[in-house]
């Protein structure tokens, strides 16, 4: 505990706002990255490195003209066009249709948990009868670009409702984890996503993690292929030498919960494009 | 094998120290040396500073400019005239050791702590940093 208090210290939060709630940190962060970048514009988070980065923008604009997650979007809308085995589809379990990415993720009262838009996806093929999808590589990147690109301009609103303690809890254990240093490297998720934003390792520049969620899943030139947020977790979790957590288990869906609220008030934009 | 790697290194610090001015091509003179500095073996700092730049090692070209490096990272300082702003090469070796201890925000690796390098690996860097 003492560490993260001293950790949070870095977002020049005082004495009585760390133990502020959710809204407190996201304008915290806002506040912090806005000091360090004030030139860009909100809305510009979605885009993350490339908000900052000049150079590395004009790339990822070249990119984005033939965009690389294209086919998998078309891959993914046959996946929710397809019945399953029993006839039915995603389409019974989603009657809202395929644009809901916005609604995840969100605190599930029923089962006292965070429910993420694949974990629901899965649920879906389970109560079908059908085999569930790995989390962080394979087909359920199409399904989840085709959401994502049917999703695009809706608002991020993550809630933590106030009625249900165990909520709270979940996003407090995500943002413990954001601020914890881990690894045999010692590092944190904020050691670099918020104390070094801007700077370069190497000839990476890091980027803010207001707008980290918005985009996903992400076509990485790295991995040749799309890849999910989890997976990109434990990329980041991988670098540091820390153990990967499982993708979808509960330490990585209270950290997206966290990470999520961040962002919340910006477009969603995915799938989006990476290095 | 480790072992026999130890020793010829021991060997050829012994060897480079009683031929040093030969070995080095500095221009052989008979006078005393006026600062008794031990001289340190250049394999010595060749080994440290493939150990700085190594990407599974030190990887301190991750977060320091170093003249020598290539794509350098810009979280910490300049790695410039360490000799002049550590004379004490004690100081200097803590603060690769354990950063943390100095300033506990420190987004810089505790390499010896968290044994991400050997003791005699950060002896060698130290002596490499110690060039720049
Ligand atoms: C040692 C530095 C380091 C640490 C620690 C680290 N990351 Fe990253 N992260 C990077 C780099 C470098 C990138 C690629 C450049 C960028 O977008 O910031 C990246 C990218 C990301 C992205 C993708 C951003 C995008 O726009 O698509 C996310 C999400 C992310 N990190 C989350 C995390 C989380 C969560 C943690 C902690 C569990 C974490 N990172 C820890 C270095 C780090
Ligand atoms: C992940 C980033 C990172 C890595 C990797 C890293 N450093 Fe640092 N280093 C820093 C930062 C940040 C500072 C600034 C002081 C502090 O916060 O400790 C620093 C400070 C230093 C200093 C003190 C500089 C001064 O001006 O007084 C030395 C010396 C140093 N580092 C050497 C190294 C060596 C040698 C390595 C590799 C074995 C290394 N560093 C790897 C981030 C890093």
């Amino acid at each position: 505990m003492k560490k993260i208090l001293i950790t949070l210290a870095i977002l020049a939060f005082s004495a009585a706002t760390a133990q502020a709630g959710p809204e407190e940190d996201r304008t915290a962060f806002i506040k912090h990255y806005e000091a360090r970048f004030p030139s860009v514009p909100r809305e510009e988070y979605v885009n993350g490195a490339y908000a900052i980065d000049p150079i590395g923008r004009e790339n990822w604009e070249a990119i984005e003209e033939f965009p690389p997650y294209e086919p998998f979007i078309d891959a993914g809308q046959t996946m929710w066009e397809k019945p399953f085995a029993n006839g039915k589809g995603y389409k019974d379990c989603f009657p809202d249709g395929p644009a809901i990415a916005h609604k995840y993720p969100h605190w599930d009262k029923e089962k006292g948990m965070v429910m993420t838009l694949p974990l629901a996806l899965n649920e879906c093929l389970k109560a079908n009868g059908e085999k569930p999808l790995k989390y962080k590589k394979g087909p359920i990147n199409n399904i989840l670009s085709y959401i994502a690109f049917q999703s695009r301009g809706k608002v991020i609103n993550v809630v933590v409702p106030a009625d249900d303690p165990r909520a709270m809890a979940a996003y407090e254990e995500g943002k413990k984890f954001y601020f914890t240093r881990r690894g045999q490297l010692n590092f944190s998720c904020a050691s670099c996503h918020v104390q070094n934003t801007g700077l370069k390792v190497r000839t990476e520049i890091l980027s803010p993690s207001v707008g980290h969620v918005t985009h996903w899943p992400v076509y990485r030139s790295k991995w040749g292929t799309v890849g999910t947020l989890h997976r990109r977790f434990s990329g980041c979790n991988n670098n540091i030498r820390a153990k990967a957590l499982k993708a979808q288990g509960e330490e990585y869906r209270n950290l997206e919960y966290f990470l999520s609220y961040l962002s919340n008030g910006l477009e969603l934009n995915g799938p989006g494009a990476r290095k | 094998m480790k072992k026999t790697i130890r020793l010829v290194s021991t060997l050829v610090i012994i060897t480079s120290a009683t031929w040093l001015t030969g070995c080095t091509g500095t221009p052989t003179t008979t006078e005393e040396p006026k600062a008794m500095a031990p001289q340190v073996d250049p394999a010595i700092i060749a080994e440290g500073k493939a150990i700085t730049m190594g990407r599974t090692k030190g990887n301190c070209l991750a977060c320091h400019m170093i003249e020598e490096g290539e794509s350098p990272g810009n979280i910490g300082p300049p790695l410039l005239a360490m000799k002049a702003r550590y004379p004490d090469k004690a100081k200097l070796r803590a603060q690769i050791w354990d950063p943390t201890a100095v300033n506990p925000e420190s987004a810089m690796v505790p390499f010896g702590r968290m044994q991400v390098l050997t003791e005699d690996e950060i002896d060698k860097i130290v002596e490499y940093i110690w060039t720049l």
